[in-house]
């Protein structure tokens, strides 16, 4: 495969759209929009199992399939279809779920037998990624992010034959939530593309009710309704209720990041905020909620995944609104249940580079991860150290590009490693879209961001340089030699304008 | 200034790597009740490497030592000298034990010419409490340690989130340590994930003249800093009484007065105390 170089010397694929920088893209071009498939407002076909569905639809060799990714590690819905493949011997797949997690480890055997050939994912991690990574997937994995995937569905680049949405609770006419029923998982923002733009939609439920309370799910875009007895297990679909770390390293990096929001004068009315599920984003917005609360400030709205701690702070009065695309636990479901200013966003309403003022774009502050940042403060979270595939952007880049203050936070050193690299395996979000780096052993600011640099000037915050830390890291570990990406390309990961940023190399050992 | 020691068990490869970032004032290197018998000499192996690779700054570096009696004690002292630490503490301990503690001591440093080791003592046995004042009078004691959970087990009794328990001996070792100018360290609060719990048995100390206090869990630290760090309010009303004071001896005058009230010798004393532990 021939190779060109994009703007931040990453080798991608000739005849592949390389990346050239977080807006070049953006601001030539114009959103492209395909037509909606509207279907009719009446009753839909109900079909009790899986193959009629792919008998009604004629679903046959080379189609794509889509899926979202809501009830997460519970997910049946896959499963189901790729069984119904299997047995259909169907062949040149694509498939198109917005994450793929380790319960849908039988994607592995249909992979393997050319089964599937193609998927485009934004999120993938489990015995799939280690199937992709060893090179048995026959094309590219294209890895997108949350707001990159909405933008390649309404522009036809990903052209979807049918989307298989799970529904935890519909009515006869289609129309549906994520609230009710059994396999509740609270909001559907990522399946909303898929239903207004696949060529057929199908909604598969295990909860068929006369009248739905909430219509999140408009039924007038579904086609058919496939009435199952599960379509996941409620165990890997609701976390229990999130919290915020206890841990004392990663408690450090967060009260170091809050007083870091806090100096830069960010906790004011009106502040746009959003973080991660994980303890350590937690745990930056527990501290957040005190100083506001002292501050006696009202936050506009916190955005993305929505967990229990961000419900309270709502509830008390530290937010105006939650903007919600999906519910990380039974505390957040019942909150976007009973509460009008708890709202559901699509993923292009919340990341769309192209949709008008997505949330991710009005935000002041996001709180990031990273499994390595380098140098110049680009940020994998795609793979681990050693090339395995790990994870994906999801919300990561979108969020990034659109905060007006994107700090990661990471331990600088984890299983006696450094975060902190000359070069990252791989780019997930570009360092021109990343303003803060806080570890437990010092905090480094972008160079680009003169503007926070001058404002941190007599702060008592450990600041450095980013070589500095890196040089902290080393001085614990040792100087690790940093392995080339070379090899077999087995993927891509598409920044959320459509261009390449980075391979997916076949795994080469540790 | 002390205020918070976080005691970090000497065998824990990933505590001690982060031994540093949590802002205690002193670091206690635990070679003895964290360290089980078969882990002893690894432990103190471990934290000889990690010593001589890391340099730590702007803490106190403090090593428990096993006790007088062990197999390990003397060991242990011959690599606390050989080490770049500040202080060793000493459990279970009896002024006999500090007496032979700082014989060996004396002849080490004499042998390397060396300063003088500090040391500070844990007071964890009811026999001790009978003779803290000499041990605060001994030369090597930088401060004292109260261990109250060993002592409630010499005691025969439960500890309690009042305390009352060990108010005695909070009070002894408080009267002991301030009869010889050191410092009194309290006890740690073991119950980790009460912070509400800390603060209360962290200010019950301080207002028994406790000046710092150990702790188990970097999570505790923050608190204590917070309590044992004089005020603001504190400190600016002890740079006054510093100030007036001056002014009085300038003009001649014995006393003088600062808000209607009389600042006498002792409030004097007590300013210039504050502000030393400040500027340290």
């Amino acid at each position: 495969m021939s190779q060109i170089k994009n703007s931040l010397d990453r080798m991608i694929p000739e005849g592949m759209v390389p990346y050239q920088g977080a807006d070049a893209i953006i601001k030539k071009t114009k959103r492209k929009l395909i037509d909606e498939v509207i279907y009719n407002g009446g009753n839909k076909p109900v079909e009790n199992d899986i193959s009629s569905i792919f008998d009604k639809l004629s679903i046959s060799d080379g189609m794509t399939l889509s899926f979202h990714h809501h009830l997460r590690n519970g997910d049946g819905v896959i499963n189901m279809v790729l069984a119904e493949i299997k047995k259909r011997k169907l062949k040149n797949m694509t498939l198109a779920p917005s994450a793929i997690f380790p319960v849908h480890e039988p994607m592995v055997e249909l992979i393997k037998a050319g089964n599937i050939t193609k998927i485009y994912t934004n999120y993938i991690n489990g015995p799939v990624a280690q199937a992709i990574e060893q090179g048995f997937l026959k094309e590219l994995l294209v890895m997108d992010t949350h707001g990159g995937r909405p933008r390649a569905i309404e522009s036809g680049e990903i052209k979807i034959d049918v989307a298989f949405i799970a529904v935890p609770t519909c009515d006869k006419c289609g129309h549906g939530n994520g609230t009710e029923g059994p396999s509740a998982c609270g909001t559907l923002g990522y399946a909303i593309p898929d239903l207004l733009y696949a060529t057929y939609k199908v909604v598969v439920t295990d909860h068929l009710v006369d009248r739905v309370k909430k219509v999140d799910i408009d039924g007038r875009y579904v086609h058919y309704i496939l009435h199952v007895p599960s379509i996941g297990n409620p165990e890997g679909i609701q976390s229990g209720t999130t919290k915020p770390t206890r841990d004392p390293i990663q408690l450090k990096i967060a009260k170091n990041t809050a007083k870091l929001i806090d100096e830069l004068g960010y906790i004011k009315k009106g502040l746009r905020f959003q973080t991660g599920a994980g303890g350590t984003s937690l745990a930056v917005a527990e501290d957040i909620s005190h100083i506001m609360k002292e501050k006696n400030v009202v936050g506009s709205f916190a955005s993305g995944g929505i967990t229990n701690f961000l419900v309270n702070m709502h509830e008390n009065g530290l937010f105006e609104k939650l903007y919600d695309v999906q519910c990380f636990d039974l505390e957040a479901i019942k909150s976007y249940q009973k509460n009008k200013q708890h709202i559901m966003m699509s993923s292009s309403e919340y990341a769309n580079p192209y949709y008008p003022k997505p949330i991710a774009h009005e935000l002041d502050v996001v709180i990031l991860g990273a499994t390595e940042i380098d140098l110049d403060y680009n940020v994998n979270v795609t793979t681990d150290s050693f090339g395995h595939i790990m994870g994906g952007s999801g919300g990561h880049s979108d969020t990034a590009y659109g905060a007006k203050l994107t700090i990661i936070t990471t331990n600088l050193v984890k299983s006696r490693l450094s975060m902190v690299k000359n070069h990252v395996r791989t780019i997930t979000t570009p360092g021109e879209t990343v303003d803060v780096l806080v570890t437990e052993r010092g905090i480094a600011i972008n160079p680009r961001r003169t503007d926070l640099i001058k404002k941190l000037e007599h702060s008592k915050l450990p600041l450095m340089t980013i070589e500095d830390l890196l040089k902290k890291a080393h001085d614990m570990t040792g100087t690790p030699k940093e392995k080339i990406n070379q090899g077999k390309v087995v993927g891509v990961v598409r920044y959320r304008d459509g261009s390449i940023i980075d391979c997916l190399y076949q795994y080469q050992g540790a | 200034m002390r205020r918070s020691l976080l005691f970090i068990p000497a065998n824990t490869p990933a505590m001690l790597q982060n031994a540093d970032i949590f802002d205690a004032d002193g670091i206690i290197f635990d070679l003895e009740d964290a360290i089980q018998m078969s882990e002893k000499d690894a432990a103190r192996d471990l934290l000889s490497e990690y010593l001589k690779l890391n340099t730590l700054k702007d803490v106190e570096l403090i090593v428990r030592i096993n006790n007088l009696d062990s197999p390990f004690f003397e060991k242990d002292i011959e690599s606390c000298l050989a080490w770049p630490i500040h202080t060793i503490m000493l459990p279970k301990a009896s002024y006999s034990a500090i007496e032979k503690l700082d014989g060996l001591l004396h002849k080490f440093e004499k042998k390397q010419k060396r300063e003088m080791m500090p040391v500070i003592p844990i007071i964890e046995q009811a026999k001790s409490l009978f003779e803290v004042d000499r041990i605060a009078s001994h030369p090597r004691v930088a401060a004292l340690l109260l261990g109250g959970e060993d002592l409630a087990t010499d005691l025969g009794v439960e500890r309690t989130r009042e305390g009352e328990e060990i108010l005695l001996a909070r009070q002894l070792v408080v009267y002991a340590a301030k009869a010889y100018q050191k410092e009194a360290i309290d006890t740690p609060f073991t119950d980790v994930s009460s912070k509400e719990g800390l603060s209360y048995d962290a200010e019950h100390a301080k207002r028994l003249g406790m000046t710092a206090k150990a702790c188990i869990h970097p999570i505790q630290i923050d608190v204590i800093n917070e309590t044992f760090m004089p005020s603001q309010k504190e400190i600016d009303e002890a740079k006054r009484i510093v100030e007036l004071e001056a002014l009085a001896i300038k003009n001649g005058k014995g006393a003088f007065s600062m808000d209607g009230k009389m600042i006498d010798k002792p409030i004097i004393l007590r300013a210039k105390k504050l502000l030393e532990r400040v500027k340290s």
